[in-house]
């Protein structure tokens, strides 16, 4: 049998057919896979009857899948290769597997595991976040440290930084996250399907279509319920409005930042604009409530055609005129470039996705790499910037601002029409794999499924982008000045519910 | 009577001015922005509160808010505000008033270290440094100006036998120093782009991490401390711009007010068309106007006839 297993995204896969190795084999498989420029999508432990089982999940620009019987302890891939350096952490602490030699095994989130072994960290949760874990600390005299969070003076989610800094410099940024730990995967493993839908569009409620269409896109492959065209279209136009949106925001919000007004205040309304495209085609601002497995709740109408394509001829215009307002300022300028830099290399060993890879080098967009819904027969964006800076991943979002307008545009000219969506029961295959991968906003969102015996669902696995690109927030700190945090925060803009599940 | 006043009337107003700067960038953010008596609201809001203080703070904290609005309102009772004679004046007074200042710089500073915070500590030593570097403008100036006029006295800036004004012989020489004040003007009181007043994001402010725990009546303090200092400053300004000296009072009083509220409109258009610099950036900017100074100070001495 084949080490790994090729599958596609948003494909069925027999679990009998993953090759399940002996440890050393499926250790040695994923580093080289590693090694030769391969990235980890999914790296995580399930429970089956007794045993538990490693699986992971990989792409190069294909997507393989390979499996082991998970040994107590192992050796840890970490030491060799840094791709793995959160996976390993998430299996130490949802299931009690202890990745030996992990340079650096602390938890993730700060919940007790699942199989009730004995904790890899030690710490004990009666006790407040972070436990009796002690921060990476700098000594010396003209070293001290800056402690923020997790309550902040601002309406975001809770986290906590703690800066090692020497005057205005940083050495270390190190990020304390998980004080919003729902147990998303446990509720999605026990819930009734018809629930389904409604938790996954709350993990991040910023990436509400991206997280919905993973698991809508997961349960059809399961369920063997077909699409028609017509709502692949509106799930597209959905997730690129949902795209637009944000990326609009957080232009404004890094304008914002470094004291710039006007243009945040024109991207606050002009965001809050496309919002109500989103509420025209699904009824929602937000996108609730729009995407069900086997299809979608709103037909796009005539009339929504023509609303959506007038609103986005007249809003197009504005939205570059106020991009060029921050791009053309030269004090802007200033700021954004050479600040808070990620190396392509570095960025390549963390797997950083989305626009903050992008923004590093890393061509990646799982839009073009594994497509789904209709983006095989959309065109793909280019980025031209790509130093790894503020600068480089503010004009990544104003590419892609652009870009998916014309991707709505092209959409809208199709006349396909959704059918209209009855809701069906859902019986899912047994003794399935299935992964799905879409391009969020914010970068890849991936979830995957996996049935047992009876067609339950026996592992639920979500991997948020933020899931990688956090690392890359305290990367792009190290040595820069720490007046300028927010602005790299911001420029990263990454989920802290999308983390913590 | 005239300088009592004259001094009431700037204490009255020194509220309203801050907020023509928010009417300004509501205004280019395309915003209606607050009311104009908004400050005045603000205060009677934060008098009738009470005030909470961290128990890891001494008497040195609750010190800092009461001397960094004296030293402030001080400045306003020596400064000949539109050319009228001040309530008190003496030969030297500038020396000692901007070393009051400094006093009640360093008592806020003190009681931002006081409170130990990571924060405010960070706060407190930026704004040491950048007012050191602003402060060598402040005496290259009055250097300047004690050449020209031979006084250390406000008072006799603006109405000694050689007056400073833009209509004088040294009208030139001004247009200099008026470029070098306003910078100094915007560091001293806070402004874009050394910092940011309505920023929320504690790791990159200067003055406003510092004051993060004094609340009620001990914010109001600061509060109307600062709106002081920065009438003060474009009061200073504006008797350097404005050359003409009326005989009427009120005319002359009238003048002076509108060019003090076209300075304050100034800093709200500043503030709209650009964004702060980066903090390492600052020192640099602080320092542009030493050199303008310097550069001006030795005009004056002649060297080459």
């Amino acid at each position: 049998m084949d080490k790994l297993l090729h599958i596609r995204n948003g494909e069925k896969v027999n679990r009998a057919e993953i090759p399940c190795l002996p440890f050393s084999q499926f250790r040695q498989t994923l580093l080289d896979f590693a090694e030769e420029g391969g990235q980890v999508v999914q790296f995580f432990a399930y429970q089956e009857s007794d045993a538990v089982k490693l699986l992971a999940v990989l792409r190069s620009d294909r997507l393989f899948v390979t499996g082991c019987e998970a040994p107590q302890s192992f050796d840890s891939l970490t030491a060799v290769s840094e791709k793995f350096h959160m996976f390993e952490r998430e299996i130490g602490e949802q299931y009690g597997l202890k990745a030996e030699g992990h340079p650096w095994l602390k938890m993730v989130r700060y919940h007790k595991n699942y199989s009730g072994t004995a904790d890899v960290f030690g710490n004990d949760y009666s006790q407040d976040i972070p436990g009796n874990y002690p921060y990476f600390t700098v000594e010396g005299e003209t070293v001290h440290e800056v402690a923020v969070g997790p309550v902040h003076a601002g309406i975001i989610e809770p986290g906590h930084f703690r800066f090692q800094c020497c005057g205005e410099r940083v050495f270390h940024l190190e990020i304390q996250l998980g004080y919003q730990h729902r147990g998303v995967e446990k509720l999605l493993q026990s819930v009734p399907l018809k629930r389904l839908p409604i938790i996954a569009e709350t993990i991040a409620g910023d990436t509400t279509i991206g997280h919905g269409l993973c698991q809508a896109q997961a349960l059809e492959a399961l369920a063997d319920l077909q699409v028609d065209d017509g709502a692949r279209v509106v799930r597209t136009i959905a997730l690129e409005l949902e795209r637009i949106a944000n990326h609009i925001g957080d232009l404004g919000a890094l304008s914002l930042d470094v004291a710039f007004n006007p243009p945040a205040a024109y991207f606050g309304r002009i965001r809050g604009e496309y919002l109500n495209l989103s509420q025209i085609l699904g009824g929602s601002r937000f996108g609730r409530g729009l995407v069900r497995p086997g299809g979608v709740t709103h037909v796009m109408g005539e009339e929504q055609r023509r609303l959506l394509s007038d609103k986005l001829a007249e809003l197009t215009p504005e939205v570059e005129h106020v991009n060029e307002l921050i791009f053309g300022s030269p004090s802007v300028q200033a700021r954004f470039d050479n600040t808070g830099t990620v190396r392509r290399q570095d960025a390549e060993k963390i797997g950083l996705v989305g626009y903050a890879g992008r923004a590093s080098g890393l061509a990646y967009d799982a839009r073009v790499s594994f497509p789904s819904e209709c983006y095989a027969e959309l065109p793909a964006n280019r980025n031209l910037k790509t130093e790894g800076d503020v600068c480089s991943r503010a004009t990544v979002r104003r590419e892609e601002i652009m870009h998916s307008t014309g991707l709505i545009n092209l959409l809208l000219a199709r006349s396909q029409e959704a059918k209209s969506y009855t809701p069906e029961e859902l019986n899912l295959a047994p003794q399935s794999l299935v992964v799905t991968l879409n391009e969020g906003w914010r970068g890849e969102v991936s979830h995957c499924i996996l049935t047992d015996d009876q067609g339950k669902i026996m592992r639920y696995k979500v991997k948020d982008p933020s899931f990688h690109n956090w690392t890359g927030l305290a990367l792009a700190l190290r040595d820069e000045g720490i007046s300028d945090f927010p602005l790299c925060n911001k420029s990263f803009n990454l989920s802290y519910c999308g983390f913590d599940l | 009577m005239e300088s009592i006043l004259s001094l009431c009337f700037a204490i009255l107003i020194a509220p309203l001015l801050p907020a023509v700067i928010q009417k300004v960038k509501a205004f280019f953010a395309g915003k209606q922005g607050p009311p104009l008596l908004i400050n005045y609201y603000t205060m009677i809001k934060l008098f009738r509160k009470g005030s909470v203080y961290s128990t890891s703070t001494s008497f040195v904290f609750r010190m800092g808010p009461v001397v960094g609005c004296v030293t402030s309102l001080m400045m306003l009772l020596f400064f000949p505000l539109a050319g009228i004679k001040p309530l008190f004046s003496f030969h030297g007074d500038v020396l000692i008033l901007f070393y009051l200042m400094g006093l009640g710089r360093f008592f806020t500073i003190l009681a931002a270290l006081d409170t130990a915070s990571p924060f405010e500590g960070m706060g407190a030593a930026r704004e040491a440094f950048f007012s050191t570097l602003a402060e060598a403008t402040v005496f290259g100036i009055l250097i300047l100006f004690f050449r020209i006029t031979g006084s250390l006295s406000f008072a006799e800036f603006f109405s000694g036998r050689h007056v400073i004004s833009l209509s004088s012989e040294h009208g030139a020489l001004l247009l200099l120093v008026i470029v070098a004040l306003y910078i100094v003007m915007l560091t001293e009181n806070s402004r874009v782009p050394v910092d940011d007043p309505a920023t929320h994001l504690e790791l990159t402010m200067i003055h406003e991490v510092m004051i993060l725990d004094h609340s009620g009546p001990d914010l109001a303090l600061i509060e109307l401390g600062a709106w002081f200092k920065l009438l003060f400053y474009s009061a200073f300004l504006s008797m350097l711009i404005e050359p003409f000296h009326l005989e009427s009072a009120l005319l002359n009083s009238l003048l002076f007010y509108a060019v003090v509220c076209f300075i304050y409109i100034t800093i709200g258009m500043v503030e709209s068309i650009t964004a702060r610099y980066k903090m390492n950036m600052v020192p640099k900017f602080v320092l542009t106007p030493f050199a303008l100074v310097f550069f001006v100070t030795i005009l004056t001495m002649e060297l080459v006839k």
